[in-house]
């Protein structure tokens, strides 16, 4: 197609949109409208390229037949890591119907970040009145980092179907309190993570 | 529709709708009585996975495919003023579909395929459920393709024409089905019953949630579509006044189904398998689709005010007082409003991830869609029933009073039944839970809730129940006076002159459609047969 037939078209297209019947009220809704859902889609372009809130997707892959080969995931790397940085890693599993390691601890007001994959079919999991929740798909990484303000005992749920025990998949989560919080000693000096 | 063929085909469709919706109701009232932990001796996953799988399957597939098909022909032969195109296609349609109801509905009752209506991978049912929910869906094109063949002919015959409004919805509703259904499809073709039958040994699910979300988003507005007909071609002229604008709707339409289609990962915003990048885009276009509900929002209250003020309404608010409340069409288009509106802020809390991220997955998302699904969108197809059955049977409707109380009911018991779940959600409840079993302090607060929704069901039931009977006494009475009316078309307040082409056809739209889908989708799709990935291999339930 030629450049002036495009240009043309498209004054065509301007007029006649000019050319339509419009109501002033109408107009004013549908401008109010509009401004509405730009304000949220800047609220939502702000965050995503200032402050960096984003939603999970980190595209990694993993072989979910075969994670106890896996060196990240095999049964003694689960758990709470901390590495020389003092980043702290979180590595669980997910299979029907537990999250393993049963129980962890974590620190409030510390960045985590959970690494989450499935040994055997989709899994969900939430930690109910925090953000931390994400699908668990079998064959990928789910990598998500959140901070828990507040300490205290959470449960962490299933919240995907994943079979008929789905509701009785759930482990248990201890926020504890910043200072009052210890690396799990066996575990320090694991060293960096294995995946990257 | 004077024609006794064409009334028999659209009242069998709509009867196959109806049947799935009550029987569907009842199910739903076992659910949240067996998920209160109320009666232990209920207390079954297996049977309450079995039910909530038919439940969804039937409301979700069957009520809005067979009503919208049955609508669609009632649409095309009213307003189009000529005779349905290959009625013999027509009921092939029918029973390919009705087949498929059957032959998933095998395996689907007697627990085979609790795999829930989102058939998510790598959880896999016998594979009667999936061919016959492919029989379903290739039934629902011969519609399709009707319908298109109609618009065409019709254009044909007329040219320069404009288009009736209601068929021009009715087409693009067609074409936006097409396209959506296209994923669903292919992950059904190509990965489900291939692997359920044991063909090949393992699937990605990545690439499977990537193409049923392709479908997942459209698929609603497939539903909504005739909802918002009803707003625009039969309210206005109920209401005894004058439908706002008429190019409005067309381009509230159009918008619609294109933006409809290309942000679909609104359902992915938790997932591992697609990236940040794609999420950010198909958000900023979740966001674009709200406006031409915000502008169909306004029109039909412009309508509305109009009728008001025709019959004598004054003042700011007075036009609503003078409204004829006991018309069920209007009726039911005020309380669906009233659903869309809280269903509305609802879906923005869904649409921004970070929200998002509180509530995935919890009853609050149940709650929302029983909201705006069962709420907004079924409350039309109720009072569509109760307009074009009379057309239909032509006898006159059993009882206006009690298709009134049966209205209300159906408003009452939904927001009976949704607050609660909304509010289960926020307070941590997953969704699609059997029962109980976290041994968490939590869980004590959830209890008076669940009891709220077992009160919501029940006022639920009895209104579906209460429907069907109005519909099954108007068919069956030996009333002697046969009505012989036809289905009203608003007009419009400003007669429509001449439209540019772009508004009385789908050519130029259906290419954007398709440069949309391959920017939105292209990469995402492609992604899988570039990546590394070990597939799944099938599991049970
Ligand atoms: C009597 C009225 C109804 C009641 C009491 C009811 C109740 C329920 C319950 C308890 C669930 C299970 C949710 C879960 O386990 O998280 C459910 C699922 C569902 N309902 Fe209803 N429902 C009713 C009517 C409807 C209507 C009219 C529609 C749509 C037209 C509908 C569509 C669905 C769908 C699609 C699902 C599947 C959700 C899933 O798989 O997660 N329901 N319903
Ligand atoms: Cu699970
Ligand atoms: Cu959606």
């Amino acid at each position: 197609m030629q450049k002036e037939s495009l240009k043309q078209q498209l004054q065509n297209l301007s007029s006649q949109i000019s050319a339509m019947h419009l109501d002033h009220l109408e107009r004013k809704w549908i401008t109010i409208s509009l401004l509405v859902i730009g304000f949220f889609v800047g609220i939502m372009t702000i965050d995503a390229f200032f402050h960096g809130i984003n939603p999970p997707g980190k595209v990694e892959t993993v072989d979910s037949a075969s994670l106890h080969l896996s060196k990240e995931f095999a049964e003694e790397n689960l758990g709470v890591q901390v590495d020389d940085q003092g980043n702290i890693t979180v590595r669980m599993v997910a299979g029907r119907y537990s999250f393993f390691p049963k129980h962890i601890s974590v620190p409030a007001e510390t960045r985590l970040t959970f690494r989450w994959v499935s040994m055997d079919v989709l899994h969900g999991v939430h930690i109910p009145m925090t953000n931390m929740s994400t699908m668990i798909v079998p064959g990928y990484v789910a990598e998500i980092t959140t901070t828990f303000p507040k300490p205290g005992e959470y449960p962490m749920l299933c919240n995907e179907y994943c079979g008929l025990g789905h509701n009785h998949m759930w482990s248990n989560i201890s926020v504890i309190a910043k200072e009052n919080w210890t690396t799990p000693a066996k575990l320090v000096s694991k060293g960096g993570p294995s995946h990257e | 529709m004077n024609d006794a063929s064409e009334r028999k085909l659209i009242l069998s469709h709509f009867w196959v709708a109806f049947i799935a919706f009550v029987v569907a109701c009842f199910m739903g009232e076992y659910q949240v009585l067996e998920r209160s932990g109320f009666i232990a001796a209920w207390d079954s996953p297996s049977v309450y996975f079995a039910s909530v799988s038919t439940h969804g399957v039937l409301m979700a597939f069957v009520l809005t495919t067979f009503f919208i098909m049955g609508f669609g022909y009632a649409i095309a032969a009213s307003s189009l003023k000529q005779p349905l195109w290959n009625k013999p296609l027509a009921w092939l349609g029918f029973w390919m579909a009705l087949i498929g109801v059957v032959l998933a509905a095998i395996p689907l009752l007697s627990g085979k395929a609790s795999v829930l209506y989102t058939f998510y991978p790598p959880i896999v049912a016998h594979a009667a459920f999936y061919i016959g929910a492919t029989l379903l869906v290739v039934g629902s094109w011969f519609w399709c393709v009707i319908m298109l063949v109609m618009f065409k002919q019709w254009k044909q015959a007329n040219p320069g024409e404009t288009m009736p409004l209601a068929m021009f919805a009715t087409a693009m509703n067609a074409l936006l089905w097409l396209w959506t259904s296209a994923g669903v499809a292919v992950e059904v073709l190509f990965q489900l019953i291939p692997l359920s039958l044991g063909w090949i040994d393992t699937i990605d699910p990545g690439l499977a949630r990537t193409l049923f979300a392709w479908t997942l988003h459209p698929i609603v507005y497939f539903w909504l579509i005739p909802a918002y007909i009803a707003f625009y071609v039969f309210v206005p002229k109920q209401a005894g006044g004058y439908l706002f604008s008429d190019e409005m709707a067309r381009l509230a339409f159009i918008v619609l189904a294109v933006f409809a289609l290309p942000i679909g990962f609104h359902h992915l915003y938790m997932d591992p398998e697609q990236a940040k990048g794609w999420k950010f885009l198909h958000a900023i276009g979740t966001f674009v689709v709200a406006l031409p509900t915000l502008v169909t929002g306004f029109t039909v209250i412009a309508s509305l005010e109009i009728a008001g003020r025709l019959r004598g309404g004054k003042g700011m608010l007075g036009w609503v007082v003078c409204l004829p409340w006991t018309n069920t069409m209007v009726l039911a288009v005020i309380l669906s409003l009233l659903m869309l509106i809280f269903g509305g802020f609802g879906g923005i809390v869904n649409a921004s991830y970070a929200m998002n991220a509180m509530v995935h997955n919890t009853a609050w998302v149940p709650g929302h869609f029983h909201l705006i699904f069962a709420g907004t969108t079924v409350i039309m197809y109720l009072a569509i029933a109760y307009y074009v059955w009379p057309i239909l049977v032509r006898k006159p409707l059993f009882s206006q009073p009690l298709a009134i109380v049966q209205l209300w009911t159906w408003f009452l018991g939904m927001t009976i039944l949704t607050t609660p779940w909304h509010v289960l959600g926020l307070l941590g409840q997953p969704r699609r839970i059997s029962t109980v079993v976290y041994n968490n302090l939590l869980t004590l607060a959830w209890k008076p809730y669940e009891f709220m929704m077992i009160f919501g069901g029940l006022i639920l039931l009895g209104s579906a129940v209460l429907f069907i009977y109005i519909l099954a006494k108007t068919q069956l009475s030996a009333s002697a006076e046969t009505v012989s009316v036809t289905i009203e078309f608003a007009e419009p307040l400003h007669a429509v002159e001449s439209l540019p082409l772009w508004l009385n056809d789908f050519k130029l739209w259906n290419k954007v459609i398709a440069v949309l889908m391959a920017i939105s989708f292209g990469y995402p799709i492609l992604q899988f047969f570039f990546m590394d990935t070990s597939g799944s291999s099938p599991w049970g339930y």
